[in-house]
């Protein structure tokens, strides 16, 4: 049998009166694209940061490719590889000098170099490799933290929310990116904010809230588990019939977004709005996503569209 | 430095890419870390042996101003050795940087020897900068210089080691600075930079003899002069005492993670 990725057994870490995690069991299998996802404060930093020796967890264990965390730290360290959320950095140098050391730190010498370079190149950071981090855009910082992740080869990369606050354009790039490295044989675990980049990315899933999973399972499991559509009105000036308050999911500024659990919902809904002498100025059937499934289970209002 | 890149086993290779990384890190900023250092303690022998020549006789056959330059150049070391490690870690801690280096499989002892060693270095660096300008105005003899050796490397590896707790204990710039201000400054003042303890009152004398820096600095001085305050033997105990009992707190720290991992 393989060993996972990773295998995270009953992690509990509690920060004084606080349960961050509270008993976290998963497996994530080598060559996974795997998400993270769940409001703020739900537990998806606090759990990698425990996956990379970040944290120590008040009870339960980690494996990275099979070696411990704690009891083996070091090859597990050498076989995972982290981009973090914040835009740190190392004042001091530039793009190139910053990855060599962190080759460096995982034990590489000067063989690496060919690597390195490979890495900036694919991240379009070439023209930059001599340009000192300070002086670096947010996107391209962005960029470079990704490639301090990749230095070693690590066959485990975790990408902590890679696109937040970064352009469209960027964003695709980076998706490319990291589909390619999924591609090449690297299991991925992606936390993000953002469900359509689950939803395009990520094979599974997990659903974190209040320090626990709720929801695990196939990306395609999940949205399977909710059949239903959505009916999408503009009506203009018009405010909807009482008679469909029950099946409203969110409204604003003319635009109701009602929840069918079956399609003949459709014609009710039409009716009613007949019967109220409501016209419709435009109409949209839309299929289910991940915020719709998420959402039922985490039960954030509609209107945090990008879930936090 | 590719030649000595290339000589590096594996294993010690994250703690050597540390330990240049840090070299780097001062040099970058060598006038601040360096010239700097070696500008100030320069004003120092200016002005003191001016106001002071002829007033004060401090060891026989010794001139003031050639007195007052060990003192000061270990003056300069301790200060130097204890803001390479104390800065580096505090500015990384505040900046996030410092996750680069946790994210590894550096052991907290490689970390300690990385630090530490740059540490020495610029300590010792800034030393013997101080050194190689001030012979050019004062003569100065070196009796035993294994004595000044040894001070030297280990009252910049006390400073550094005392610069790591620091780092890792500060959570601002403020409360390093008071570490600064109000623990390494007047320590140093008090121990005998620019004045042989005999000179003082005996409740003084006695007060001195509990600052570290007071040992340092005469052990190092009786390298250069072959005479001291006390006998650089119990100077050589009490230093390597202290540096053990910092090292051990140090790395007890860095093995439970205090403030780093939580």
């Amino acid at each position: 049998m393989t060993i996972p990725a990773i295998q995270i057994n009953n992690i509990h870490k509690q920060f004084g009166d606080l349960q961050a995690l509270n008993g976290i069991d998963l497996t994530i299998n080598q060559g996974e694209f795997f998400g993270l996802l769940g409001p703020n404060g739900a537990g998806k930093s606090t759990l990698i940061n425990v996956m990379a020796g970040l944290l120590k967890p008040t009870q339960g264990n980690v494996a990275i490719m099979g070696h411990d965390t704690v009891n083996a730290y070091q090859a597990a360290r050498m076989a995972l590889g982290v981009v973090p959320q914040e835009l740190v950095f190392d004042p001091f140098f530039n793009v190139r000098e910053m990855l060599r050391f962190q080759a460096g730190y995982f034990g590489r010498g000067r063989e690496n170099d060919v690597w390195v370079d490979e890495v900036i190149e694919s991240l379009g950071l070439t023209d930059k490799a001599h340009t000192n981090m300070r002086k670096l855009s947010g996107g391209m910082k962005r960029r470079a933290l990704i490639a301090q992740a990749l230095v070693h080869k690590p066959p485990v990369i975790v990408l902590d929310e890679p696109t937040a606050g970064v352009d469209v354009e960027l964003r695709q790039m980076l998706w490319q990116f990291i589909k390619r490295l999924n591609k090449d044989g690297h299991t991925i675990i992606l936390t993000t904010h953002y469900l359509e980049e689950a939803e395009t990315l990520c094979e599974r899933v997990a659903m974190m809230k209040d320090g626990k999973i709720v929801a695990l399972d196939t990306t395609a499991n999940l949205l399977s588990k909710l059949p239903g559509k959505n009916l999408r009105l503009v009506l203009g000036e018009a405010t909807l019939p009482t008679t469909l308050f029950p099946m409203l999911k969110s409204g604003q500024n003319g635009v109701f977004t009602l929840a069918l659990t079956e399609l003949s919902q459709i014609e009710f809904a039409l009716s009613e709005l007949r019967k109220a002498n409501i016209a419709v100025q435009d109409m949209q059937l839309i299929e289910a996503d991940l915020e719709d499934v998420f959402m039922s289970l985490v039960g954030v209002h509609a209107n945090e569209k990008a879930i936090a | 430095m590719k030649l000595i890149d290339d000589m590096i086993s594996p294993a010690w290779r994250g703690t050597y890419t540390l330990f240049k990384k840090e070299l780097f890190r001062f040099w970058r900023v060598a006038f601040q870390t360096v010239a700097s250092p070696i500008l100030t303690a320069l004003l120092y022998l200016l002005i003191f042996s001016h106001a002071l020549e002829g007033h004060v006789q401090v060891y026989k056959g010794v001139q003031y101003q050639a007195f007052l330059i060990p003192g000061l150049i270990m003056m300069s070391l301790l200060q130097n050795a204890f803001a390479n490690s104390s800065s580096s870690l505090v500015q990384s801690k505040i900046m996030g940087s410092i996750v680069f280096v946790l994210l590894t499989p550096i052991s907290y002892l490689q970390f300690f020897c990385a630090f530490l060693a740059a540490a020495i270095i610029r300590g010792v660096l800034v030393g013997f900068s101080i050194y190689v300008v001030a012979i050019w105005f004062v003569d100065l003899p070196i009796t035993h210089p294994a004595w000044i050796l040894a001070f030297a490397l280990l009252g910049s590896a006390l400073l550094g080691t005392f610069g790591i707790i620091a780092g890792i204990w500060a959570d601002k710039f403020d409360q390093m600075a008071a570490f600064q201000n109000f623990v390494i400054m007047p320590l140093t003042f008090l121990s005998g930079v620019f004045y042989s303890i005999h000179s003082l009152p005996p409740i003084w004398q006695a007060i001195s003899k509990f600052n570290p820096f007071f040992y340092m600095i005469d052990g190092f001085r009786y390298g250069f002069f072959g005479q001291g305050d006390i006998s650089p033997w119990i100077s050589l105990t009490v230093v390597t005492a202290f540096l053990l009992v910092l090292a051990w707190l140090c790395l007890k720290m860095l093995k439970s993670g205090y403030k780093l991992r939580g």
